[in-house]
């Protein structure tokens, strides 16, 4: 065992745990951050999806020993300026109005997905916002407001 | 009333079933409230089961089968091992009866010594440590000792037979006798796997009592609750069941729970202390129920004009090893296979056998996607070989109001099959379409890879094709089922003068939590906040029914508007010339707490006779048509699902945004039967047991999806509504496999439709044509 230093949501995070042990449980176990959810274990539905550096990374693929002074962000530091508000940011906001969110366990990670894209400049033509969110599954929405809810912001942004 | 039909971005959902939009921010989901835990789920503040904290729980495991048919002989841990620190559980150590309480008392909670293992993922012994790694280390080293038995994988070569019905109706020879053309046709689908994102989660907490709490993930409290009383020997206050956010069921969180609650609870007993079972992806598929197969033949009977006259139609459905809801799948299946069409000479036979595969139950749609499948597939060979559009032949056929289906239901009223055809022909441009696809279809024909076949010639490489299907869905439970379940819904004014609405339906991510709120702030005047829901938890709600059949906001709703309009009348009562609105906080200071209890009572004027099979199968139907566009690759027979236009008749949308949200979700799951989702097995085992390997739609796969809302009220629901959630699955897939024909000129009968199969059906083409040629 050895510590291993990070930054989540802006706080700094100290874990004693192996180097080997998962990103995501030491996220939901060890930081207590449940928001991040496990789908499959095997980096294939993405609803454990991370912004590491900000890049989206599958959060059960990702030892924490690869984590030591990288900055991770997860849904819950997602809109900590506008939860001090007392409100969603404008990205969780569109997913609300749209009805991107159905059973709500993929959209931790598919917001993630999402904020990644965005912030990469991505605009609101469709196919390269399906593009961005390939790697989440939903089982719920057939995707189309998803896709509708991350255009509007996208809109927004431009 | 009047059929009416939404398109996106109108608004004439009636004013009274909707909150003063004052009450809500401006441009907010058009004037209808918000998803109600939709902020805790977009800030990843709501917890489910496997976020729950609870001090001092272990781990729970299932040690399996990995026969599909065996004796079990002894379970033997390794005596290498120190087992003082960890528990294990066996059948010895059920309290109660060892059943999964379910329709018939088939299923062991666990296979007792000297008992029969029916399948690969069987649940035999169960293992509790303080921790993963012990529990991981250790799961390994309990050995089962078994003498093998023939297992049986074909349905219909089983002579065990869960469920068989039969419904007649006419005269299917005089029917056949004045055919011009008489169609055969064999239909087969495969497992499909319900793939909720969030795996079945439980977590069992002994109580003081000598009783359990039960945390976790399910469509149905009162179904747990039952299991539990039952092989716990428990009674209803020590079994309590509370349902966590549910990350999705679609069906396969219907039964399933009570099996993962029992087992659970068992090792929490025994260790006493609270336990957590939560399944990783691998054992969820492995284990839990899925969509069953089916095998279904049609013989049909039509007139030159295209008039059907006799459909004879049989179904076999896998069961797989125990019945679970086995019997009412095959029963609406059977009910929903001849299509939405008027057909003087009827026969539905249809058995379900038991084979060693884990066992199959619900999931969305219920029997109905299989069934209709195979009627549609027949509907448009049909019209192909009578050289009729595949819309005209349905629109020629499709039921009309007071038109008799084959259980001898007259259909008075909320019949919208026409229109729903209309809508999805309109909104397509379907003929235009069909028009183009043929003579591109034409020009390719003759040439190409396969000489005499359809495959491309040239460098173009796609071929684009269009196709339609209809459907109808049973509102509700089948047959009597309502009558026997009596729910009970309830609205209560508390003493501090708070209103809350009482159910045991659950929130799975189709809106319950929103709608009913909205239901009853609508018809109580006041703003949808003020509603409170109380979550689904047997020691606080009565047992409003499963959250299933689509049966929440029609049945359930219905309860709560009425609960809603007597709480109304009796508080404006009391305070004479008030509104409710002004009224019910004095009036709760003054009178104490008011509570309605709702309990069903059955539609008027429907009538059925389980013995028969007669009479009305339903209230009434929703309808459903979808047109499909596709385009097929066709070197590698790779199938591109490009758009899809789903109407859907729900009788009332009550919440266009979530409506539309499930007409969505369901088409493209529909979409995922149709072209992928495919589960392959070998001696009863899955072997695509992983989501690496059973594929479900991503974004890109996903075609563009646009719904059109039909309203054709039902007169017997307060509100008219009819439900919504597993309609669109029963009409997509086989507009797509039409719109594959359409593109190639073969018909895929088999799900799904897959490059490999549509490349044999091509090649077959091509040798046949090229046999007519020589």
């Amino acid at each position: 065992m050895s510590a291993y230093r990070f930054l989540v949501n802006g706080s700094p995070a100290e874990v004693d745990v192996p180097g080997m042990r998962r990103l995501l449980d030491v996220l939901r176990e060890d930081l207590g951050l449940t928001g991040t959810k496990e789908g499959c274990g095997e980096g294939e539905c993405g609803a454990c999806s991370v912004l590491l550096d900000g890049q989206v990374v599958d959060a059960c693929l990702v030892p924490i020993c690869q984590v030591e002074g990288r900055i991770v962000r997860t849904v819950e530091g997602l809109s900590l300026a506008a939860r001090e508000r007392g409100s969603l940011d404008t990205l969780q906001e569109a997913f609300l109005d749209h009805g991107a969110a159905q059973c709500g366990i993929c959209t931790p990670g598919m917001l993630m997905a999402a904020r990644a894209y965005l912030d990469a400049g991505g605009g609101p033509d469709e196919e390269p916002i399906r593009e961005a969110i390939a790697g989440n599954l939903c089982r719920c929405t057939g995707y189309t407001k998803i896709v509708d809810a991350i255009a509007s912001v996208a809109h927004v942004d431009a | 009333m009047p059929t009416r039909t939404l398109t996106p971005g109108t608004d004439v959902v009636e004013r009274a079933l909707v909150v003063d939009p004052g009450q809500l921010a401006p441009g907010r989901a058009a004037g209808f409230p918000l998803r109600r835990e939709g902020p805790a789920k977009l800030t990843g503040e709501a917890k489910y089961t496997d976020d729950l904290v609870v001090p001092g729980a272990w781990y729970g495991a299932t040690i399996r089968s990995t026969e599909p048919r065996a004796r079990l002989i002894a379970i033997k841990p390794d005596p290498d091992v120190d087992w003082s620190k960890v528990v294990i559980a066996t059948a010895a150590d059920i309290p109660g009866e060892n059943l999964v309480s379910s329709i018939k008392d088939d299923q062991p909670v666990l296979v007792p010594i000297g008992g029969e293992i029916r399948h690969v993922a069987e649940p035999i012994a169960l293992l509790a440590a303080p921790d993963r790694e012990t529990l991981r280390r250790l799961k390994g080293r309990i050995k089962l000792v078994t003498e093998a038995l023939p297992p049986l994988f074909d349905p219909e070569q089983s002579d065990h037979v869960f469920a068989q019905y039969e419904v007649n109706h006419g005269d299917l020879d005089a029917g056949f006798a004045e055919a011009d053309l008489v169609l055969e046709g064999e239909y087969r689908v495969g497992h499909q796997e319900q793939l909720y994102i969030e795996n079945n989660a439980m977590i069992a907490v002994p109580g003081e009592d000598g009783g359990v709490v039960i945390h976790g993930s399910m469509q149905c409290p009162y179904y747990v609750h039952k299991a539990l009383k039952r092989a716990l020997n428990i009674s209803s206050v020590q079994a309590r069941v509370i349902q966590e956010e549910t990350g999705g069921g679609f069906g396969g969180k219907e039964d399933f729970p009570s099996v993962i609650a029992l087992h659970a609870s068992l090792l929490a007993l025994k260790a006493r202390r609270p336990v957590r079972m939560i399944y990783e992806r691998h054992e969820d598929i492995v284990a839990t129920t899925k969509r069953h197969p089916a095998i279904v033949r049609h013989r049909t009977g039509i007139t030159n004009d295209g008039r059907l006259v006799a459909q004879d139609v049989e179904v076999i459905m896998d069961g797989g090893a125990y019945c679970t809801l086995t019997p009412v799948v095959l029963s609406r299946g059977l009910l929903h296979a001849g299509g939405p069409y008027r057909c003087p000479n009827v026969r539905l036979s249809g058995r379900a056998t038991r084979t060693n595969t884990a066992p199959n139950g619900a999931f969305r749609g219920f029997g109905a996607p299989q069934t209709e499948f195979a009627a549609e597939m027949q509907m448009s060979r049909l019209a192909e070989r009578l050289g009729l559009s595949p819309a005209e032949l349905r629109r020629r056929n499709v039921y009309r109001l007071k038109d008799e289906t084959p259980t001898g239901q007259i259909l008075r009223e909320s019949v919208a099959g026409e229109e729903v055809l209309e809508q999805a022909v309109v909104a397509s441009h379907y003929e235009r379409v069909r028009d183009r696809t043929a003579r591109e279809a034409s020009d390719r024909l003759g040439s190409g890879t396969i000489p005499a076949g359809s495959l491309r010639s040239g460098d173009r490489r796609i071929a684009n094709g269009i196709g339609i299907a209809l459907a109808w869905h049973g509102a509700g439970f089948t047959g009597s089922g309502e009558v026997y379940l009596a729910s009970v819904a309830s609205v209560e004014l508390t003493a501090d003068g708070r209103i809350r609405v009482l159910t045991a339906n659950t929130e799975m991510g189709q809106g319950t939590k929103t709608v009913f709120p909205q239901m009853v702030a609508g018809e109580l005047g006041v703003p949808v906040d003020w509603v409170e829901y109380p979550p689904q938890d047997t020691a606080e709600v009565l047992d409003s029914g499963p959250t299933v059949a689509s049966r929440t906001v029609m049945v359930v709703g219905g309860l709560v508007i009425l609960a809603a309009r007597r709480l109304k009348a009796e508080v404006e009562t009391r305070n004479p010339g008030v509104p409710f609105h002004e009224a019910f906080r004095d009036d709760a200071r003054t009178h104490g707490a008011t509570r309605i209890d709702q309990k069903f009572e059955p539609y008027p004027g429907i009538t059925f006779d389980d013995a028969t099979y007669m009479g009305d199968a339903y209230p009434a139907f929703g309808w459903a048509a979808a047109v499909a566009s596709v385009e097929v690759d066709l070197d590698t027979c790779e199938v591109r699902v490009v758009d899809v236009i789903a109407v859907d008749d729900v009788g009332k949308v009550i919440h266009p945004v979530l409506c539309e949200g499930q007409v969505e979700g369901g088409t493209l799951q529909a979409v995922g039967y149709a072209t992928i989702e495919e589960m392959k097995l070998t001696d009863g085992r899955y072997l695509n047991d992983r989501l690496a390997t059973y594929l479900i739609p991503t974004a890109l796969d996903a075609p563009h999806i646009r719904s059109i809302l039909v309203e054709a009220p039902y007169s017997g629901a307060p509100h008219g509504a009819k439900g919504v959630g597993e309609l669109p699955m029963d009409v997509a897939a086989p507009a797509v496999v039409d719109a594959i024909h359409d593109a190639t000129g073969v018909w895929i009968n088999e799900l799904p439709a897959t490059p490999e199969r549509i490349l044999a059906a091509l090649t077959d083409a091509g040798d046949a044509n090229r046999g007519a040629a020589a």
